[in-house]
């Protein structure tokens, strides 16, 4: 009994990698099916489900918001970072283990009392889940009677994320303290390998926004159960009874938010671009184009994400000077992630690519960020913002860039350290299915998304039928984006079927099956110090091997 | 097995006392460094007796950076409430911020902590004396935790003072009819900053009972220092949030 809980319980840091990757597949699976209930919604509203009925206005605006919260917090905020960090950035630095064993498992266990928490406010509430959306605004996120699940379903969801920022806390102050304490002798700042630079500024920037997030949880659960008014303006009105007796701004909220929720989202594709340098590395045998200027590079999306926040907010009616620094910075930031791309094709370019799976997910990655991150600087247009914000442009932007870019990411960590996890490689066939079924099927969902926000089309509305006829003629663009994002959900089940049968009957890898030189394949033989750097593979016109990480440089007698 | 350990140099000097052994390498107060942090030279693993001690101060001072920033977003929060209003039917800008005089029990209690983070690194500072570790292997007893104790005691017991006396300048509020539930918006932001500052020094509290225990229970001098030097790190920082606070609603209002 003892014996079971320690594994349950267990502080390793390989196992709880593992328990953060399955925790981030529950939340996908949940995440994907309420994305695909909206999409069938959208072109079939007036449908019957089983055991529910149709889905109304409020309803599809539960299912947004339940989809984000689970999509952004629980999967790509879980999955690259806790996850993969949890596999292998020990080893990756020579460390023993982790810093912090046993907090490193409280925060595991506690985003999954988070995870559960969440659900919970769906399910076991009368009147559902909330429907303010991931970023729950104020003054409909305040009030628990303007509209249903904005009651115990609201108190659910702040009590979810308020769990979920202390658990984002600990994890990252224990990275913080690994990277940064436990890395091996030799083992400096320039050989770091690009993943670990990756979580260190992503941790970093965890460390900040998270707290910012908590502050304004409890801020707002102030102002629903203590009768504050941080959030509510003064003379709200909920059908015709004032309920706003205090000088509040929604506007506090936003920025508190946004002052999050931008760093979040670097938080989710910075260990994806990580991987991608060293994926890019290791599949065409060359060093890394440029290595301080690509880590420096991280590190400046990193600091500069933490002072575009108001970009989300050009159109809140804040100080229009206020949305032209913004603008400015935002337009900055599109630098440093131009040079990182310059920099992964430079590293790719008349590379002899080895086209196996993990690079085919990391050739992916990259093309889901140029095209995603080229509607970024024309949303950091006030002016053209004006026009796009909250219509389906804003949509394409962001899941090319964080669900498709993201989890490309994921998929590539997956299919690359599968071998660290079960011994065994996974199917290269079903592999290559799965990256050109989902490849063409996720720019089939979301590259006509931006002719639809072109047109104009809103975020939000459930249906464009009725009163929103104006879009009628969007319908069969809807259709045909519907009928991509099933294709694209079918698919994942060759993933799945992949990793499970793979796990018990796949082909047995080696010890670093893909000729990797960074610490994670040395399986045991690490010397007491580091002499090479990450990634030292000879260039296509020399021999072609390389030098792993852990071997001793030749010593001069 | 990997590659063989070459015999550290230092190591064997530490070994070698002979008769009258060797002075203290270090007289600072706070432990020194021993032979300095080489990192470079020293096998995996060990890298000097502070390494336990340093991986411990780098995870509090994360953990604390983490709560700076959600204190900095409390205080923003202050500032813009502050000045939020709304224009009346004559487009006069009103705002209900009604500034809260600050109960004068509130200086006495800041006093208390700022005395309480006195003791707390005399505690502290007990706990490095090299010579100490020699006294308990000679078995003449924990020299340190006799003269930390009474230290420890001493914090816990101001920082319980502390609290009861934030409880009484809330119950003094109450009584004046400012409640947590009232409308106006300089007692909420009293409440929520007393309350939370409030909430993380019982979490100190909590703590420091734990380094007590710890003092007592705990078998190598190392940890015992890693218990007590994480907790005055975080009582410390706590006073510092406190003053800060304390100026933000005495002078800020």
């Amino acid at each position: 009994m003892r014996r079971g809980l320690a594994r349950v319980f267990t502080t390793d840091h390989r196992r709880l990698g593992i328990l953060y990757l399955y925790l981030a597949l529950a939340a996908v699976a949940v995440g994907t099916t309420l994305s695909l209930l909206m999409r069938f919604h959208r072109v079939w509203p007036n449908a019957v489900l089983p055991f529910f009925g149709v889905i109304t206005p409020e309803d599809y605006l539960a299912l947004v918001t339940m989809h984000g919260t689970l999509m952004i917090f629980f999967v790509l905020t879980t999955a690259p970072q806790s996850g993969f960090a949890n596999l292998v950035l020990p080893e990756q630095i020579g460390a023993k283990g982790m810093a912090f064993p046993r907090v490193n498992a409280i925060a595991f266990w506690l985003t999954v009392a988070a995870f559960l928490v969440l659900i919970s406010a769906a399910h076991i509430t009368a009147g559902g889940a909330p429907i303010s959306g991931w970023t729950s605004y104020p003054p409909l996120s305040a009030l628990p009677a303007a509209g249903p699940g904005q009651g115990l379903g609201m108190d659910l969801w702040l009590v979810s994320i308020g769990i979920f920022c202390i658990a984002a806390w600990l994890s990252a102050v224990n990275m913080l303290a690994t990277i940064l304490g436990e890395r091996r002798a030799g083992m400096t700042w320039t050989r770091l390998p690009m993943t670990v630079w990756a979580w260190l500024v992503a941790s970093i920037l965890t460390l900040l926004a998270f707290a910012v997030l908590l502050a304004a949880v409890v801020l707002l659960f102030s102002d629903r159960h203590f009768g504050s008014s941080f959030f509510i303006p003064m003379n709200d009105m909920i059908d015709g009874r004032i309920v706003g007796h205090g000088d509040g701004s929604p506007l506090l909220w936003l920025h508190l938010f946004w002052f999050f929720g931008h760093p979040e989202v670097y938080i989710a594709v910075l260990p994806g671009m990580g991987l991608a340098t060293s994926l890019f590395a290791n599949f065409t045998r060359r060093r890394v184009a440029g290595y301080t200027m690509m880590a420096g590079m991280l590190v400046a999306i990193g600091l500069l994400g933490l002072a575009v926040w108001g970009h989300h907010m050009f159109v809140s009616g804040m100080n229009p000077y206020a949305g032209t620094a913004f603008a400015m910075v935002t337009m900055a930031i599109a630098v440093p992630s131009t040079v990182e791309v310059i920099g992964w094709l430079a590293t790719l370019w008349g590379g002899g690519l080895r086209l196996q799976t993990p690079m085919l997910f990391a050739l992916g990655f990259l093309s889901f960020f140029i095209v995603g991150g080229l509607s970024g600087p024309l949303l950091a247009q006030p002016a053209l913002d004006a026009y796009l914000h909250n219509t389906f442009f804003v949509v394409a932007h962001f899941h090319l860039i964080m669900a498709m870019a993201g989890v490309f990411g994921v998929f590539a960590g997956v299919y690359y350290w599968f071998p660290l996890m079960t011994g065994r490689l996974m199917n290269e066939a079903l592999g290559k299915v799965h990256f050109w079924v989902s490849l063409i099927a996720a720019y089939g969902t979301f590259l006509p998304m931006h002719f639809a926000g072109l047109a104009g089309e809103p975020r939000h509305y459930d249906r464009l039928t009725g009163p929103a006829t104006n879009f009628s003629r969007l319908i069969p663009l809807e259709r045909g984006i519907t009928y991509s994002a099933l294709l694209l959900a079918a698919t994942q089940l060759v993933f799945l079927w992949n990793v499970f049968m793979s796990a018990r009957r796949g082909q047995a890898a080696g010890v670093n099956p893909w000729e990797s030189t960074t610490l994670e394949w040395a399986n045991g033989t690490e010397p007491c110090r580091i002499e090479r750097g990450p990634y030292e593979y000879e260039l296509p016109q020399g021999e072609g091997g390389f030098h792993p990480q852990w071997e001793a440089v030749a010593k001069q007698e | 097995m990997p590659a063989t350990f070459t015999r550290n140099p230092v190591d064997v000097e530490r070994r070698d006392t002979g008769i009258g052994g060797k002075p203290p390498v270090d007289r600072r107060p706070t432990g020194g460094g021993g032979d300095g942090e080489n990192w470079e030279n020293q096998p995996h693993g060990r890298r000097g007796p502070r390494e336990l001690l340093i991986r411990y101060r780098l995870g509090v001072m994360f953990a604390l950076s983490g709560d700076l920033m959600f204190f900095v977003a409390l205080v923003s929060a202050f500032f813009v409430r502050q000045s939020s209003g709304h224009f009346d039917i004559h487009d006069n800008f009103i705002d209900d911020w009604r500034p809260l005089a600050v109960p004068p029990i509130l200086w006495l209690n800041t006093a208390v902590l700022l005395l309480s983070s006195v003791t707390m690194e005399m505690a502290r500072r007990q706990l490095f004396h090299e010579i100490d570790v020699m006294e308990e292997w000679l078995g003449l007893g924990r020299p340190a935790v006799k003269r930390a104790a009474p230290w420890l005691i001493a914090t816990l017991m101001l920082g319980l003072t502390f609290l009861t006396g934030q409880w009484v300048a809330w119950k003094q509020l109450v009584a004046q009819g400012y409640l947590l539930t009232a409308p106006d918006p300089s007692s909420h932001f009293f409440y929520l900053i007393t309350g939370i500052h409030g909430l993380h020094l019982l979490l100190g509290i909590v703590a420091l009972v734990a380094a007590l225990v710890g003092l007592f229970t705990l078998k190598k001098v190392e940890f015992r220092q890693i218990a007590v030097d994480s907790v005055a790190w975080y009582w410390h920082t706590m006073g510092i949030f406190w003053i800060f606070l304390f100026v933000l609603l005495v002078f800020f209002q």
